[in-house]
């Protein structure tokens, strides 16, 4: 699973046309249970978008930067810009995400 | 298709249970863990009231040690959502994620219960930039903050306290002039000189350009001494209690008004045979983490007793 921080996010963002970022913590339940779906969706989408993982504690300028107060969220990104009304809140079913990432192409 | 004998779903102390009980009997039970692995205590810090515990546990601890000795007996624990259900004929169907479909001689519903909202526009307005119902998750962003916690139970207690840690300052908004808490809860609370009780406020709207910046309430909304108060924080925290997940099982199964499964008196049986209901999912009264886990343990052996008849 790729592993986005403060270091490499500007990287990706500028050398990818779609990205998604799922933004969690250790410490969160939530999290832990929304992991496998983002790793399920991140091989079927391979090549088309790029889906990682941002850890909140160890990436607070990231964090900071989409203005997350919640996590998990997921951020859907279009050429580097955070698209806000396909952000999903908290664990959702995987359906839920699917759609976002299908709407961000389209 | 595939066809499984003991179907469980949900994966907090009733489901886990649930497993535990059907994978000893040798029933090869299949358990869906849906949208919260490990149920609703994943969303709390430590659990002070289970037996065998004197020093209390992490409740993400605990959940996954229920888990693996669910596993330990041969449990098939799968990621998973149930989003469909067929129960007019036997085998029941069953839908995962809108996809997957599978057969089952026996159903264990211990799907819980989720956060409740209050209903306000500006809830959806502020989400994911100053709402939230899980405190333990999103604590991280308010530290040195101000913030204000909905509720009177023991949820909005714990969670007040939880946030006193990391916050600079935490309203309790309280419908009532009392607190539903236990005692200690309340003790808790009120000796916390971070915490400050609002009695008698319902809250009237949140606002804020970048997100939740403060929230307008009413005192004593009705009576002769009614007026508004502007509180400025910068999250807002709901701890109002908790509806069933018995949606996607209404269209067979009996539930109460308030969406509780009804179950037949003693044991965990609904009125579709085969089909057994444990936890908050069918608890409107105790709602706790031993109960859910007893009613579990009873499904699994009504299950069992179902299956050999």
């Amino acid at each position: 699973m790729l592993q986005i921080t403060d270091t490499n996010c500007k990287e990706v963002l500028s050398s990818n046309e779609y990205v998604v970022l799922d933004f969690g913590a250790a410490w969160c339940g939530p999290c832990r249970s929304l992991a496998p779906v983002i790793e399920k969706l991140a091989k079927e989408f391979e090549g088309k978008v790029v889906i990682g993982k941002v850890d909140i504690e160890e990436s607070p300028e990231t964090t900071d930067e989409f203005g997350i107060r919640n996590v998990p969220t997921i951020q859907f990104i279009h050429n580097g810009e955070a698209m806000p009304e396909l952000k999903v809140v908290g664990a959702v079913p995987e359906s839920k995400i699917r759609a976002s990432i299908e709407k961000l192409m389209a | 298709m595939e066809r499984v004998k003991v179907l469980i779903i949900g994966s907090g102390p009733a489901g886990y249970t649930a497993a535990i009980y059907a994978a000893r009997a040798g029933l090869n039970p299949v358990l869906y863990e849906g949208m919260l692995s490990g149920g609703q205590l994943t969303q709390t810090t430590m659990i002070e009231n289970f037996p065998g515990y004197p020093q209390g546990v992490d409740a993400t601890q605990m959940m996954g040690e229920i888990r693996e000795q669910a596993e330990r007996f041969g449990t098939d624990v799968r990621f998973g959502v149930v989003t469909k259900v067929d129960f007019s004929a036997s085998p029941k169907k069953i839908w995962i994620d809108e996809e997957t479909e599978l057969e089952a001689d026996t159903v264990i519903i211990a799907t819980g219960a989720s956060a409740k909202y209050l209903g306000l526009p500006d809830e959806q307005k502020y989400m994911g930039e100053g709402v939230s119902a899980c405190a333990t998750c999103d604590g991280f962003f308010y530290r040195k903050k101000d913030v204000a916690v909905v509720g009177g139970g023991d949820t909005a207690c714990e969670e007040a306290s939880y946030l006193a840690g990391l916050c600079n300052k935490v309203y309790l908004i309280v419908r009532k002039p009392f607190l539903r808490a236990s005692k200690v809860m309340q003790e808790r609370v009120m000796s916390n000189p971070k915490i400050e009780v609002l009695f008698e406020h319902n809250t009237l709207g949140l606002y804020g350009e970048k997100g939740v910046e403060g929230a307008k309430l009413v005192y004593r909304k009705g009576e002769a001494d009614e007026k508004i108060v502007d509180i400025k924080i910068d999250g807002f925290f709901l701890a109002i209690g908790h509806h069933p997940n018995s949606d996607v099982f209404r269209e067979y199964v009996k539930c109460n008004e308030e969406g509780y499964i009804i179950t037949d008196g003693a044991r965990p049986t609904t009125n579709v045979p085969g089909v057994f209901a444990a936890g908050d999912v069918a608890d409107p009264l105790y709602r706790q983490a031993i109960c859910a886990a007893a009613s579990g343990c009873k499904a699994a052996m009504e299950a069992e007793k179902f299956l050999k008849n």
